[in-house]
C-alpha cells in the first residue's frame, strides 16, 4: 500500500488499526521529499522523524529549533527560539513537522517565484508556477509529499496555490486561528489555514489549530467544533447558493468559467438554489488590498533591523522592497489621507457589499484564479499584472470571511479550483457544501503523475 | 525694547508599576536587573510575535486621567508610531495618537508669589517603554528589560509662564502617582520622566511662536527649573540681538550650566501614525470609569482643604502633613485617637512636624499618650523634684518646725506648696516621699 496517497482521517484510522506504523508512515514520505523535491524545489528542508502524522508547514510559520526564513534571505540561518501557536497545537495532536516548504518572500506573490531560494514547480506540470505564496505546501500535498500542511493566506495565498495545484485549501474567518508565531505580513488581514486532500481533513485540521492563546487579541477564545446538530447528507437541498455577477466578467478565461459554471450547476442538480448576487465593490478589491496591506507591511517589516536576528535590510527581494516603499507612501503625511483612510473607508463598503449579499444566500461560489497555472517567467516582469491574478480571493480577505478552494476541473491537464465563501465565522456551511460536492465527483482522487 | 513672556508645555512620562509589561507577561520590574533577562518574543520584537493589552496598565491610566480631572474617553485606539532606533525592536511603538485614554483635564499649580494658575491638561495616555542604551569604549549596548514597560504620557497645553510653576506642577503630579499607588515616580530611577517645550513672545501677543525648543534628558526637578530659566534668558537674548530661534531640542550642561543643541528639527517627524491593527478597540464604559473612581483615594489636596477646613490646621502644616499618603494616614489615625483623650489636631500636627517622627517606628496612640503625658505633665524627675521640696522646706521653716515637733499632718501643707511651685504637676506620691526623707 502507497502510505503518501491516504488522506488524513485515511491515515488515523490506518495508525489506530494497525495497519502500519508511524515509524513506516515517516519513512514512506520522508523518501518521497528525497526522491521527487530536487526536480519540484518544495521543501526548503526535511526532517527525518520516526513519530506523528508527518505535516509540512510553510516558512513564515514560526519553528521552534528548526530554521525558519520566510522565504527570504534576510533570515537564512534564522533559528526561532519559540514556536507558533498552531505549531503547539498541532503537535499536541501527535503531528510531526516533516519540513519547512518554500514560498514566495514574506508570502509577497501570487506564484512561488519571488522566493529567494527558487521556486517551487507545479507538480501537474513542472513548467508552470504552482501559485503562491504558499507555494511549497499546495504543491507538497498536491504530489503526496505530506499527510497535510499549514499555510496563510492574506489575500489569496492558500486558496489559490490550493487551486492551482488542485487540492483543498482553506482560509478561516479573520479571528478564528491565532496568528502567534506567523510572521506578519498584513496583520489585518493574515490567517493560517490548511491545505489537505480531502474536505473532511480540512475540517479536522481546523479544529486542530482554532482557538485562543492569550496571544493573539484578535483571534476567538472558541475553537472550531463541528455541531453535531446537522445530519451528514448527501444533497444541498434548502442550501441557497451566491454566484456573483463580478466574478464572471472580462477577464476571466472562457475555459476555466466553463468548468466553474458547470461544477456550479452540479451543485444545482445536487439540490442547491442558484442566486445571482451582486459585490458591486469588486473592482476595487484590489487597489484597496494593496494600499492597506502595504501600509501594515512597511510597518511589520520595521522589526527586520539586523540588530537582534536576521541580516541587513539590503538582504530584501525586488518586491518586498517594493510594497515596503509603496505602504510607507501611503501612510506618510500628506498622504495618508488619500490613500490609507480612504482604502480603510472603501474597505468597509466590500464588507457591507457580502453582508447585504448574505441577506439572500448561505455561501457564495465563483472562481478562485482568472486563469489555470501559468508558465513560469510569464507574468513576473510585470508586477501589476501579477496583482491582478487575486481579484477574486481578495475581497474575501478584506472583510474578514471564511473560504474555501475545492479542486472542480481541468483545462488543458491543470487544476482549476472553485470558491466556496462563507458568512464570519462560519466555516461549518462551506465545509458542508464543499464536502458533498466532493463526495459527489471525483476531481479530488485525481494525482499528477510525477 | 518690549517685554517678553515665556510660553511653556510640559510632558511627564511615567513608568507603572504593573507586574508585567504592556503588552506581554514579562516582569515589569526591571530596575538594576542583568540585562536582557526580562524578555519573550514579544517584548523582543522577534518575527511572529503579537502585543496583549495589560488590563491592570489601563486601569492605572485612567486612574490618572481621573485623578487629573479628565474626561476618559468611551473609545480609545493603540497606534503604531513608525520611527527606526536601536532601542525599538519593532521598528514601531505601540501609543496613543488620535483617540487617547483621558482628554481635556486640568491642575492648579502655585508659583513663587503664590499666585495660583489652572494648567490645562490636554491629555493622559499609554503607551509602552522602549529599551535603553548605554554607550561604553565606543560600543552601543541594548538592554531590552525596559522594553515594552508600560509608561503613561501626560501633556499640558503651553499655559507655564514661569519655572516656579514647573516644579510644583511636577511634584504634585509626582504625589499624585503616589498616592495612587501606581508608580514610584522616582526620577532619578527613571520612572518620571520630563520635557519642556519653551518658547518666548511679546508681552500680550497672543499667539503661539512659531518654534519651540525641546529640553530633554534632564533627570531632577532641580536640574529641569535651572535648564528651563537658563533657557527662557537664552531665547529673550537671542531675540533681542535680532536673531531668529530654530526648532530644536536642547539638553541641560550642569557642569558649564548652560543648555546645548542635542539635534536640530527642521521639520516634524512624520511617524506615520495608524491604528495598531493587532489589537481591538478599548471600549470604556461609564460602569468601569465609575469603578476605578472609586478606588481613587482621597488626594493630597482634598486631604489638604480637609485638614485645614474641618480640622483648623494650618495651611502650610496641612501642607506639609499630606506630603505622602501614609503620613497623612498616620495623622488621620492620631487624630481619631486624639479625639478620645481631648487631645486637638494642631497639637498632634505640632508634635509630628516638629519632632520629625520616624512613622514607621511608632503608632498613632503612641503619640497621644506621649502629647497627653506632657500635658497633664505628670513631673517624675527625682532631682527636680528633690530642688523644688529643699526650696519648700526652706521657705517654709515653721511648719518643718511643727512637723519635727510631731504634727505630721502638716506633711499635706508641704505637698501642696511642692504641686503649687510645679503648677500642680509634681507627682504628689514621690513629693510626700522625698519630704519625709529631708525633714
Amino acid at each position: 500500500m502507497d502510505l503518501t496517497k491516504l488522506t488524513l482521517i485515511e491515515t488515523l484510522d490506518g495508525l489506530k488499526n494497525k495497519k502500519f506504523s508511524e515509524e513506516e508512515l515517516n519513512r514512506a514520505y520522508f523518501e518521497k521529499i528525497e526522491h521527487l523535491n530536487p526536480r519540484l524545489n518544495i521543501f526548503l528542508r526535511a526532517i527525518k522523524n520516526t513519530k506523528g502524522i508527518p505535516a509540512a508547514i510553510k516558512d513564515i510559520i514560526i519553528t521552534k529549533g528548526i530554521e525558519t526564513t520566510a522565504g527570504s534571505k534576510i533570515l537564512e540561518g534564522f533559528i526561532p527560539p519559540y514556536s507558533a501557536t498552531v505549531i503547539q497545537k498541532l503537535l499536541n495532536n501527535n503531528v510531526s513537522i516533516l519540513g519547512k516548504t518554500n514560498q514566495d518572500e514574506f508570502a509577497m506573490g501570487s506564484s512561488g517565484e519571488n522566493s529567494a531560494y527558487g521556486a517551487t514547480k507545479n507538480p501537474w506540470n513542472l513548467e508552470k508556477v504552482p501559485g503562491g505564496s504558499s507555494s511549497g505546501s499546495a504543491a507538497a500535498v498536491a504530489a503526496d509529499m505530506c499527510v497535510f500542511s499549514l499555510g496563510t493566506d492574506t489575500g489569496g495565498s492558500i486558496r489559490q496555490p490550493a487551486s492551482l495545484c488542485g487540492v483543498v485549501g482553506l482560509k478561516p474567518s479573520y479571528g478564528r486561528v491565532s496568528r502567534y508565531g506567523a510572521i506578519a505580513m498584513a496583520s489585518s488581514l493574515d490567517q493560517i489555514g490548511p491545505f489537505t486532500k480531502s474536505v473532511a481533513d480540512a475540517r479536522l485540521v481546523l479544529e486542530w489549530i482554532s482557538g485562543g492563546d492569550g496571544f493573539d487579541a484578535n483571534c476567538f477564545d472558541e475553537p472550531f467544533k463541528k455541531s453535531l446538530r446537522a445530519p451528514a447528507k448527501q444533497s444541498l437541498e434548502g442550501v441557497k447558493i451566491g454566484v456573483p455577477k463580478e466574478y464572471f466578467g472580462e477577464g476571466l478565461d472562457k475555459n476555466v468559467e466553463k468548468v466553474i459554471k458547470e461544477a456550479i450547476k452540479k451543485m444545482e442538480d445536487l439540490g442547491a438554489e442558484i442566486i445571482e448576487i451582486n459585490l458591486p465593490h469588486t473592482e476595487n478589491g484590489v487597489a484597496v488590498y494593496y494600499i492597506v496591506m502595504a501600509s501594515e507591511v512597511s510597518s511589520n517589516l520595521a522589526k527586520f533591523d539586523g540588530i537582534r536576528f536576521g541580516h541587513t535590510r539590503d538582504k530584501f527581494g525586488a518586491e518586498p522592497k517594493r510594497r515596503i516603499m509603496l505602504g510607507t507612501y501611503t501612510l506618510s503625511a500628506g498622504y495618508l489621507e488619500d490613500y490609507f483612510i480612504k482604502a480603510a473607508k472603501v474597505r468597509t463598503l466590500i464588507k457591507h457589499d457580502f453582508e447585504k449579499a448574505y441577506e439572500n444566500c448561505d455561501v457564495i461560489v465563483g472562481p478562485v484564479s482568472p486563469t489555470v497555472a501559468w508558465d513560469l517567467g510569464a507574468k513576473i516582469t510585470d508586477p501589476l499584472t501579477m496583482y491582478l491574478s487575486d481579484v477574486y480571493t481578495i475581497p474575501a480577505s478584506l472583510a474578514g470571511l471564511p473560504g474555501l478552494s475545492i479542486p472542480c476541473g481541468f483545462v488543458d491537464r491543470l487544476p482549476v479550483g472553485l470558491q466556496i465563501l462563507g458568512k464570519y465565522m462560519d466555516e461549518e456551511t462551506i465545509l458542508n457544501v464543499g464536502e458533498i460536492y466532493e463526495q459527489a465527483t471525483s476531481w479530488h482522487k485525481e494525482r499528477p503523475k510525477l | 525694547m518690549s517685554n517678553y513672556e515665556s510660553v511653556i508645555g510640559l510632558e511627564v512620562h511615567v513608568e507603572l508599576n504593573t507586574k508585567s509589561k504592556m503588552f506581554c507577561r514579562c516582569s515589569a520590574d526591571y530596575f538594576g536587573k542583568e540585562p536582557n533577562t526580562h524578555t519573550c518574543p514579544v517584548c523582543l520584537g522577534l518575527p511572529g510575535s503579537l502585543p496583549y493589552i495589560n488590563e491592570q496598565a489601563i486601569e492605572d491610566c485612567i486612574k490618572i486621567g481621573l485623578a487629573l480631572n479628565c474626561k476618559v474617553s468611551k473609545k480609545a485606539l493603540f497606534e503604531r508610531k513608525n520611527y527606526f532606533y536601536p532601542d525599538l525592536p519593532k521598528g514601531y511603538q505601540i501609543s496613543q495618537y488620535r483617540w487617547p485614554l483621558s482628554v481635556n483635564g486640568w491642575m492648579d499649580v502655585e508659583d513663587a508669589s503664590g499666585k495660583i494658575t489652572r494648567i490645562r491638561i490636554n491629555r493622559a495616555h499609554q503607551e509602552e517603554d522602549t529599551g535603553k542604551l548605554s554607550h561604553i569604549g565606543g560600543v552601543t549596548l541594548i538592554d531590552l528589560n525596559r522594553s515594552s514597560v508600560p509608561l503613561v504620557e501626560i501633556v499640558t497645553e503651553p499655559d507655564f509662564r514661569d519655572s516656579s510653576q514647573i516644579k510644583d506642577y511636577a511634584k504634585k503630579l509626582q504625589q499624585i502617582f503616589r498616592y495612587l499607588g501606581v508608580s514610584r515616580a522616582d526620577m532619578e530611577k527613571g520612572d518620571m520622566r520630563l520635557e519642556a517645550n519653551v518658547s518666548v513672545r511679546p508681552e500680550g501677543f497672543e499667539g503661539l511662536p512659531n518654534y519651540r525648543v525641546e529640553l530633554k534628558n534632564i533627570n531632577s526637578f532641580k536640574f529641569m527649573v535651572a535648564a528651563v530659566e537658563y533657557e527662557i534668558k537664552r531665547q529673550i537674548k537671542e531675540l533681542e540681538e535680532g536673531r531668529t530661534l530654530r526648532q530644536e531640542t536642547r539638553g541641560w550642561d550642569e557642569d558649564k550650566q548652560i543648555t546645548y543643541t542635542q539635534r536640530v528639527k527642521e521639520e516634524a517627524n512624520d511617524y506615520r501614525y495608524f491604528p495598531e491593527p493587532d489589537l481591538p478597540e478599548l471600549q470604556i464604559d461609564e460602569e468601569k470609569v465609575k469603578k476605578i473612581k472609586n478606588e481613587i483615594p482621597e488626594l493630597a489636596w482634598e486631604k489638604i482643604e480637609k485638614y485645614s477646613k474641618d480640622l483648623g490646621i494650618k495651611p502650610a502644616d496641612a501642607k506639609n502633613l499630606a506630603e505622602s499618603k501614609e503620613l497623612a494616614e498616620f495623622f488621620e489615625s492620631a487624630v481619631e485617637h486624639g479625639k478620645k483623650h481631648e487631645v486637638s489636631s494642631q497639637e498632634i500636627a505640632n508634635y509630628i512636624l516638629n519632632k520629625k517622627i520616624d512613622i514607621n517606628a511608632l503608632l498613632p496612640a503612641q503619640i497621644i499618650e506621649d502629647i497627653k503625658g506632657k500635658k497633664s505633665g505628670v513631673l517624675d524627675d527625682e532631682e527636680e523634684l528633690k530642688r523644688l521640696c529643699e526650696e519648700v522646706l526652706k521657705e517654709n521653716q515653721g511648719i518643718v518646725e511643727a512637723y519635727i515637733a510631731g504634727k505630721v499632718n502638716v506633711i499635706q501643707v508641704l505637698i501642696g506648696k511642692v504641686m503649687a511651685k510645679s503648677g500642680g504637676k509634681a507627682n504628689a506620691g514621690k513629693v510626700k516621699e522625698i519630704l519625709e526623707k529631708l525633714l
